[in-house]
């Protein structure tokens, strides 16, 4: 387990404070480090008063559609007398972001910490945090440190002595990028195939096992303490440009940068700083060309963009795309988007779950014409074909992966359209071989 | 014997029951853990190639009987999911990551070195010495380590091609 690179100084660290302190892992140091306050704290309130802590604090879910938690949470009903059920989504999978496996390999009481708070918050004694497959470190890691909070009380049958039940079982997942969308993770989890399911019902409503749930993402759970901590005040003042995303955010820069890595900083901080100081900027002689910033199921931002805007969810949608899991790929002048763009349509055939024709169809259509331009046999009319399909892969399907897909396709064709006339009119030799 | 991923033919061998022993008492103790015994199957899936490097037919059909699903239902969830094997792989299995960030990295390079290095030849293909078998996986979640590997349930950061010969080396 290499990493990490020590902080930067300009790096606002609340979650990644302990990365690279192997001492921080186990039950004994993440207490000697003020862990497990944030959860002895929550045991003492009410879940109404942890809830309006949330939404006070300004929390957003941290896996992509950044949803306020809070009200998330808020959600789940009331004495129904149903066993509820939390989630943690641990199947990062998003090409770019790799944010996730740093919390469960380094800091892994606090993720346990959250879904505890988690827990008594919406009522569920039983939390499933569903670790990919391919994560094996983190799952080592996960698994030594829940059977130590087991063994010290920390949660089981009297979580910290407050006479509430909170287990925390792993499950690994085998491999579907698929089964980091919610309702896939609740299928694959009741071992079924991680198709999604339609909506609603929402998981509040019928999730796991057709009872109430909530999911969150380990960066999302990870926070809670720290606000149950230090107040939601103090978070809501972590903010450096708009009120609606606060808090501090571990950005995933990846790609062609001299320092690749995860850097926490504050929401609203400019991505120019992030890409050129925090992570060492382009190589030498190169250029910035693009930046995909949500991890790749987000518009692609050309370099004007992506050096004009601000890392929020807010400052990133008005430079045309998103911030989803915020893992950048950074592209600098070697790139070839049309390559870059088919890799992508690639991974998303392959993903795609099928269950939707649009889906099915569409990311596999797609793929191959893009081959074929790549193989220096596109024809002229293959753009917009390319487009037409787009359109019909966005917002039609149960879940959001065929829009995934069509997202880098459609910016890349209108942002980046060159690229493609140069395979078009074989100004430019083909990049794949073949007949 | 076998023709591909998920196609097995009537040849199998007679079916050795994976689940005795310690295997037995690893699902046993998933049991108390989710309120129904289908949510067990990915578990027992994971033991099932953990002890024969592979899910075969008849351990699908042995995991059906134990969580009350029908061999077919099993078949269809084990070819949902990329990692379990429904055919002999290889001792050690090779999976590299060529998503877009490691493809920028360079990861078509790696490719290279391990399928040269292993004498894999090709993806898929399972090496003359039975040792090794070579895939190209998506996105492994490791984008500021391209290329990342995983050989078996090591998982290998960092990879070049020039660090593949000393990164097989230890798997011989």
């Amino acid at each position: 387990m290499g990493y990490p690179h020590p902080s930067h100084p300009k790096e606002t660290v609340v979650l990644s404070k302990y990365f690279g302190d192997a001492a921080a892992r186990t039950h004994k140091g993440w207490v000697e480090r003020g862990g497990y306050e944030g959860l002895k704290k929550a045991l003492g309130m009410t879940p109404e008063a942890i809830i309006e802590e949330l939404k006070a604090s300004g929390l957003r879910g941290r896996g992509g559609a950044g949803f306020p938690t809070g009200l998330k949470w808020s959600f789940m009903p009331k004495g129904d007398g149903k066993p509820h059920y939390l989630c943690c989504n641990a199947d990062e999978s998003e090409p770019g972001t790799f944010k996730d496996r740093e919390i469960m390999r380094w800091t892994p009481h606090a993720l346990i910490e959250g879904c505890a708070v988690g827990c008594h918050a919406i009522g569920a004694e039983t939390c499933y945090i569903y670790i990919r497959g391919e994560f094996t470190d983190p799952w080592e890691v996960m698994q030594q440190a829940v059977a130590e909070a087991y063994a010290a009380g920390t949660i089981g049958a009297n979580a910290m002595g407050s006479g509430k039940r909170i287990d925390i079982v792993l499950f690994r997942g085998a491999g579907a990028y698929i089964c980091g969308e919610e309702t896939a993770l609740m299928n694959s989890l009741e071992g079924r195939r991680g198709n999604p399911r339609i909506k609603p019902p929402f998981p509040a409503a019928a999730g796991l096992f057709g009872m109430p749930t909530t999911i969150n993402n380990v960066e999302t759970l990870a926070a809670v303490p720290h606000i149950l901590n230090r107040g939601a005040a103090w978070y809501k003042a972590l903010c450096l440009s708009n009120p609606k995303s606060t808090g501090t955010k571990l950005f995933s820069v990846c790609g062609h940068v001299m320092k690749p890595g995860n850097f926490e900083v504050t929401m609203g901080y400019p991505m120019k700083d992030l890409i050129y100081e925090m992570a060492g900027g382009m190589r030498p002689g190169r250029t910035l060309k693009a930046v995909i910033p949500g991890g790749s199921s987000v518009p692609l931002m050309n370099r004007a963009e992506a050096e004009s805007a601000l890392c929020d969810y807010e400052g990133i949608v008005e430079k045309g795309s998103m911030l989803g899991s915020a893992g950048f790929i950074v592209m600098d002048d070697s790139a070839d988007i049309v390559y870059e763009v088919y890799r992508l349509a690639k991974f998303y055939a392959h993903e795609s779950c099928a269950q939707c024709t649009q889906c099915r169809e569409g990311t596999a259509w797609t793929t191959k014409i893009l081959e074929r331009i790549l193989k220096g046999q596109g024809k002229q009319e293959d753009l917009g074909l390319l487009l037409e399909l787009s359109e019909q892969m966005t917002g039609k399907t149960i879940c959001v992966l065929s829009d995934s897909c069509a997202a880098p396709i459609v910016s890349g064709i209108q942002k980046f359209r060159s690229e493609f006339d140069a395979y078009l009119s074989r100004a430019r030799a083909p990049a794949l071989a073949g007949v | 014997m076998s023709a591909g991923p998920g196609v097995t033919h009537g040849t199998e061998e007679a079916h050795q029951p994976v689940f005795v022993g310690a295997a037995r008492e690893k699902l046993d103790a998933l049991f108390p853990k989710f309120p129904t015994k289908q949510a067990c199957l990915l578990p027992a899936l994971w033991i099932a190639q953990q002890e024969r490097g592979w899910i075969s037919g008849g351990s699908m059909a042995e995991i059906a009987t134990l969580l009350d699903l029908t061999p077919a239902y099993v078949r269809g969830v084990v070819t949902f999911y990329t990692m379990y094997h429904t055919h002999p792989v290889g001792r050690h299995f090779i999976q590299v990551c060529t998503t877009s960030p490691c493809h920028l990295c360079g990861s078509d390079d790696v490719v290279k070195a391990l399928l040269k290095e292993t004498g894999c030849g090709e993806l898929g293909a399972t090496s003359p010495d039975g040792r090794f078998t070579v895939i190209e996986v998506e996105c492994l979640g490791a984008c500021g380590f391209a290329t990342p590997i995983l050989v078996n349930d090591d998982f290998i950061e960092s990879t070049s091609p020039e660090r593949v010969p000393g990164i097989l080396a230890g798997y011989r």
